[in-house]
């Protein structure tokens, strides 16, 4: 289970990195890494200003 | 670039710049480190600032000053106009800046007083020896190096990994942060004056803000308190607001970004370690302005590394003078902006309204934030009793 970033709509704000409880996210340069620590509490997607990130749920 | 320095500073915005300057001037070998390959851009900021604070860090500068406005205009929801002066309380207006130009300018003086800066190379973890805290390692243009330091500073600002990296946690929760979008709009007729606009449809949790940057041109941005976002809806906000406003409007620029609204955090400081600027979430809460308290934390965190250095103990212990005076002056003030935007977000549109007539023309043009709210505060000492500790 994870978040998937859309990089195409993603403005590299680093929104979504300051909030992860798990620190499971990084703003690298121009886009977001997620690594296997994301445990899909899904705080990212209600922050990020542009509606870039999507849960996915198996 | 070495393989060891006195100090190391990670992230060129405004705190480290302000850092770097400030620990090399004092005779310090400083190492600024930025990951991103161009300093202050992508830009994440409305850049409204108080001119006299500015002026502290540095000398003015056509090149990054788009704008000078006279005060503040805020609007209630339902459209009651009320005026204060030039000096904001936090995100102080005055000029509006370039930050694109005046971040690099910001990192110029770093450099010109000594300091090595290296770009597109980014802080991955902490080196420890024992419980001290003794360098980074990093990435630098796509190659692993390590780092060694007798300090290191984070100030790598919203998204800050450094803090983390040195076991304090900087997560902010969503209520304790503002999401935010931004557009360049041009085309419109500004004044000279910046424009908040306060609405829970507008904006839950936060405001609308209108900073002329010039002929025709304004930053027009939305911030949500992150507990009452859904998702994109900054964004969504901003575009309504824009096409309602200014439906001549046209966007040459868009910029997101997330302002931390926290007030202060438990612990800035680890053996060999200090958090400045957006990392230690030194921003504002009310305002959420967070360039002056970056560049004011930055003078404290360089001035107090260049005296534990020359003592030779750079332990928590001694680093606690730096967590001091933050707390005395940047500290005292974004708590109590915390107490009226907690109060703030209770509020609905009608209270907003009320509180807005109750006041209506007996603004000065001398008022800053501090005293509307002392005003607002004495017209309705029920509704805002909350506030009774913040008039001293
Ligand atoms: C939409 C918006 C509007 C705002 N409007 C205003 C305003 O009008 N007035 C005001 O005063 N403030 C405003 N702010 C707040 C202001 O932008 C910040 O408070 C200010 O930039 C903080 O400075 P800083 O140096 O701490 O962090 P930043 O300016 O964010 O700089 C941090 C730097 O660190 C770098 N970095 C991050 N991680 C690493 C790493 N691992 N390694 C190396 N480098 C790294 C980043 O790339 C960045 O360049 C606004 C913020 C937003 C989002």
């Amino acid at each position: 289970m994870t978040v998937t970033v859309n990089r195409y709509k993603c403005g590299y704000c680093g929104a979504c990195v300051s909030v992860c409880p798990m620190a499971a996210l990084e703003l690298v340069e121009t886009w977001i890494e997620i690594n296997d620590s994301c445990d899909d509490c899904d705080t990212c997607v209600n922050i990020c200003p542009i509606g870039a990130i999507e849960s996915v749920k198996e | 670039m070495k393989n060891k320095y006195d100090v190391i500073v990670v992230g060129a915005g405004p705190a480290g710049s302000s850092v770097a300057k400030t620990a090399s001037k004092a005779g310090l070998d400083v190492l600024l480190i930025e990951k991103r390959q161009e300093i202050g851009d992508p830009v994440r900021c409305a850049e409204g600032a108080d001119k006299e604070g500015i002026k502290r860090h540095i000398k003015p500068d056509p090149r990054w000053i788009a704008a000078e406005v006279k005060g503040s205009y805020i609007f209630a929801p339902d459209g009651t106009k009320l005026q204060i002066s030039e000096k904001l309380s936090g995100a102080e207006v005055g000029y509006v800046l370039e930050r694109k130009i005046f971040d690099r300018a910001l990192a110029e003086q770093a450099v010109s007083s000594g300091a090595e800066v290296i770009v597109k190379t980014s802080a991955t973890g902490l080196i420890r020896k024992n419980k001290q805290i003794t360098g980074i390692h990093a990435r630098s243009i796509g190659e692993s190096v390590d780092i060694k330091a007798k300090i290191v500073v984070g100030a790598d600002g919203v998204e800050s990994k450094v803090g983390r990296f040195a076991g304090i946690n900087t997560t902010l929760a969503p209520k304790d942060i503002e999401t935010c979008a931004q557009f360049l709009v041009s085309g419109i007729e500004v004044d000279e004056y910046s424009h908040f606009y306060l609405g829970n449809s507008i904006a839950p949790g936060g405001y609308a803000w209108v900073f002329p940057k010039g002929e025709g041109v304004a930053n027009i941005g939305i911030g949500v308190r992150g507990s009452r976002s859904g998702k994109g809806m900054p964004v969504k906000l901003l575009s309504n607001f824009v096409k309602h406003h200014f439906p001549t409007g046209k966007i040459i620029e868009v910029v997101f970004g997330a302002v931390p609204a926290s007030g202060p955090i438990e612990k800035t400081i680890a053996n060999g370690l200090m958090l400045a600027g957006d990392s230690a979430r030194q921003s504002d809460p009310l305002t959420g302005g967070g360039i002056l308290n970056a560049l004011d934390a930055g003078v404290m965190a360089g001035t107090v590394a260049a005296s534990c250095i020359e003592k030779d103990d750079v332990s928590e212990k001694a680093l606690m003078e730096y967590e001091i005076q933050w707390r005395e002056t940047i500290g005292k003030k974004i708590r109590k902006s915390l107490v009226v935007k907690e109060k703030f977000g209770t509020l609905t549109d009608e209270q907003f309204n009320t509180l807005a007539h109750s006041i209506e023309g007996k603004c000065k043009s001398t008022m800053n934030v501090f005293d509307m709210i002392l005003a607002l505060f004495k017209a309705n000492p029920r509704l805002l009793w909350e506030f009774r500790n913040l008039i001293k």
